[in-house]
């Protein structure tokens, strides 16, 4: 590397292409605009995708990370550009995103005096970021750069943040790069202890009905194919998170579905019943949990964790198997005896006879007139294959999405989980088909989210993306309405929409759109948008007052799932 | 059951890391008793004393989370009675008050205490202890009239022969070479 003499916004762009990165989700501002004169220099090497608003961007860049792996990279300005990312950063925060945000900041001399679009962005940040970092001067743009991709992807992943005064960009540095491989204050995993794979293989070996629970810790680990050797070998059962979703092909005979409020009937009920909970990657939401002080009682828990303060923090470990799920889990395969459970399976399928009797045949064959959610995400589902990818926004619609849309591929999930953010949908959507360009990408979400970040269609629009955007129109807040039918009698307070014709407003942006209200029109409809060749609106008028079943009210036990009201 | 802590952080020397520290206990509405940061033996690492009453449990999540900062090399917790720890307050009366009687100057005899300056208008004393000692002086002194009384927070220190903070920097290095191989 040659010792040039450069400003430190050149040194931003050139740590970027060093570390990868191809690709920036950004909007400029006073406070950037050398960093973005410098990528002027530098667009044949890295792309940039100007959105319409930060919190697009910082989705965006949440979804790209999703479905590939890599952080994402997000640029914004200072003061309300700033503010703007807050909400997507503690988004991924939440959800363990690997995603490094660049906010410029006032010059260093006006740091705390209240100076035009300053607001202290590392302060506002900290209890939402894994690490942050002001850099006032352009010397220390490499090492920090390196330092929060390094922080971002390794361990348990997260969302960083430098923010990078005005100055510093400026100033002029002597460019040397080099990667950081390692912090002495941070150990990103712990070796696996044999002991404790030793101690969980003799319960596991023991076991009569052990259930295991992946969540996206086997995702991010790439443990997928551990994962299917692990169960495959045990003949254990295995039920996924919310953002599990994916990680085993949906139709894998061991795979019981899914966990928590809105999940699957045999896994909720089950996890009272298990002897055994084998927990790969997942911290025990309560969304999953219900009411802790019943929660699997009866079963020994065996927690696979990367990080150390996951382990005992909702739910006691008889043995905690700390560092990467991919090395766990191959460890315990090498030792586990061939098993099968087959009685203990068949009180799943049962379980799954009850609920496709009671709910899921409702939900995707339904006799009544009005549309249902369920049979549109299934018939998405359907018409690719399970091969597309499914972005889902918040709200009923998620639940449905997550319950009727099948999966072949890990990293085609693509949802809120932990924040349960509204909006995060088609800004989601627009990083996921960045990401994976051949892959079809689905974006479901409902009329409330959608409005949240409909702004976004123009950058939809501007950079082509074929995205098969469905709007899952019931003119309600459907989740918080579901609540209000079902525990506070009906009584139906501010969630009700009147809503714009979603149609013209696609049109007004450039992107083709069809409405539709009936059933024998869903079909043709469905595949008009999936043959269209680029961007394109389906909005499907569905039954106003559905729920979503079953369910686990809050703060009731697991096995307390309901299946009707 | 609640009891007292004291946390033990060691950390590099980053702006903003108290206030990464902090925010782990207000953000689960847990009082602070006491906080002490300073230069431990070693250039370079901070060191935090933090006081706080709360569960085991409670504590050890707690800790969890601290020890999960990026810029944090190690954090411990101890009871009260797995540490030596002192506390150092002052105490400022008026310089009349000792001329009136001895009492004055027996109560600092006897707490151990000692009297850092004497002007024309008032006397500081000086005492280290444990809060119920610091807080005792108070007390008694207060009879005649404390005019200015300040309590630092706590210092710590373990039973241990050794401080082990070069040894533990020596291991972490080896290893996080080890993970990179
Ligand atoms: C930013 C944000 N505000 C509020 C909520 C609370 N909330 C959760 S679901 C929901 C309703 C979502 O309505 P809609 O987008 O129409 O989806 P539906 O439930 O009808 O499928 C609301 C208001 C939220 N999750 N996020
Ligand atoms: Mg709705």
């Amino acid at each position: 590397m040659t010792n040039k003499r450069i400003p430190g916004s050149e040194a931003v762009i050139l740590s970027l292409i060093e570390e990868g990165v191809d690709i920036i989700f950004g909007y400029p501002g006073g406070a950037m605009i050398p960093i973005y004169d410098s990528l002027y220099d530098y667009s044949d090497k890295i792309k940039h995708i100007l959105t319409r608003h930060e919190q697009g961007l910082v989705h965006a860049a949440d979804g790209y990370a999703r479905v590939t792996g890599k952080p994402g990279v997000c640029f914004a300005t200072s003061g309300p550009g700033a503010t703007n990312l807050v909400t997507g950063i503690a988004n991924a925060m939440l959800d363990s995103i690997p995603m490094v945000c660049f906010t410029g900041q006032v010059g260093s001399s006006l740091l705390g005096t209240d100076a035009f679009q300053e607001s202290d962005l590392i302060g506002i940040t900290m209890p939402i970021t894994k690490w942050s970092y002001q850099v006032t001067k352009p010397e220390e743009i490499p090492e920090a750069v390196a330092k929060a991709f390094y922080i971002a992807k390794t361990g348990r992943p997260g969302p960083v943040l430098l923010d990078i005064t005005k100055d510093a960009q400026i100033a002029m540095l002597d460019w040397k790069y080099e990667k950081c491989t390692k912090i002495r204050s941070y150990v990103p995993e712990l070796p696996v202890d044999i002991t404790h794979v030793k101690e969980a293989v003799q319960i596991i070996d023991e076991a009569k009905k052990p259930l295991l629970l992946l969540g996206q810790g086997v995702i991010i680990g790439s443990a997928e194919n551990e994962l299917k050797e692990f169960i495959e070998k045990t003949g254990i059962p295995a039920a996924w998170t919310l953002l599990g979703l994916s990680a085993l092909p949906t139709e894998h005979p061991l795979n019981v579905g899914m966990l928590g409020m809105h999940g699957n009937y045999g896994p909720n009920l089950l996890t009272n019943e298990a002897d055994v909970i084998i927990a790969v990657g997942m911290r025990f939401d309560d969304r999953v949990t219900g009411k802790v002080s019943t929660y699997a009682k009866k079963a020994k828990i065996i927690h696979l964790e990367i990080d150390p303060a996951e382990i005992n923090k909702i739910v006691k470990a008889d043995v905690a198997i700390l560092g990467n799920s991919k090395k766990s889990l191959q460890l315990l395969t090498e030792r586990v005896k061939e098993n099968s459970h087959d009685a203990w399976i068949k009180e799943f399928k049962k379980c799954d006879d009850i609920e496709f009797e009671k709910v899921i045949e409702k939900d995707i064959h339904p006799t009544k007139p009005g549309l249902t959610m369920g049979e549109i995400v299934r018939m998405a589902s359907e018409k690719t294959n399970h091969e597309a990818i499914l972005v889902s926004d918040v709200g009923q619609h998620q639940m449905i999405n997550a319950r009727y849309f099948k999966f072949k591929h890990s990293r085609s999930h693509v949802s809120s989980g932990g924040l349960g953010t509204m909006g995060f949908g088609l800004p989601a959507s627009m990083g996921a088909q960045m990401g994976q360009p051949d892959r079809t990408v689905f974006s479901v979400s409902g009329d409330g989210g959608f409005q949240m970040t409909i702004q976004e269609l123009g950058t939809i629009e501007q950079n082509k993306l074929p995205i098969k955007i469905i709007i899952l129109n019931n003119n309600f807040l459907g989740m918080v309405r579901q609540w209000q039918q079902l525990f506070f009698e009906k009584r139906y307070s501010f969630t009700k929409l009147h809503n714009p014709d979603f149609i013209m407003i696609a049109k007004g942006y450039g992107i083709e759109g069809n409405k539709v209200s009936k059933r024998e029109d869903l079909d043709a409809a469905m595949q008009k948008m999936i043959d269209h060749d680029g961007p394109y609106v389906l909005e499907v008028t569905i039954e106003k007052e559905d729920n979503v079943f079953p369910m686990i009210p809050a703060g009731a036990s697991v096995s307390d799932v309901m299946l009707e009201a | 059951m609640k009891q007292e802590y004291i946390i033990t952080v060691y950390s590099e020397n980053h702006i903003g890391l108290l206030s990464r520290i902090t925010i782990i206990f207000t953000r689960r509405k847990v009082n602070i008793e006491s906080l002490t940061v300073s230069e431990s033996a070693i250039k370079g690492i901070f060191k935090f004393t933090i006081v706080i009453a709360e569960t085991r449990d409670q504590v050890m999540k707690m800790v969890g989370q601290i020890d999960k900062q990026i810029d944090v090399l190690k954090a411990f917790y101890h009871t009260n009675d797995e540490m030596i720890y002192q506390e150092i307050a002052l105490y400022k009366v008026r310089t009349e008050s000792l001329y009136d009687s001895d009492t004055v100057e027996k109560m600092v005899r006897k707490a151990g205490a000692r009297i850092l300056e004497i002007t024309r208008e008032f006397v500081i004393i000086e005492k280290t202890g444990h809060k119920d000692e610091t807080q005792a002086l108070f007390e008694e002194l207060n009879q005649f009239k404390v005019m200015q009384f300040i309590r630092s927070g706590r210092v710590a220190l373990t039973r241990d022969p050794i401080e082990r903070l070069s040894e533990f920097l020596k291991e972490r290095d080896i290893f996080l070479d080890s993970q990179n191989k």
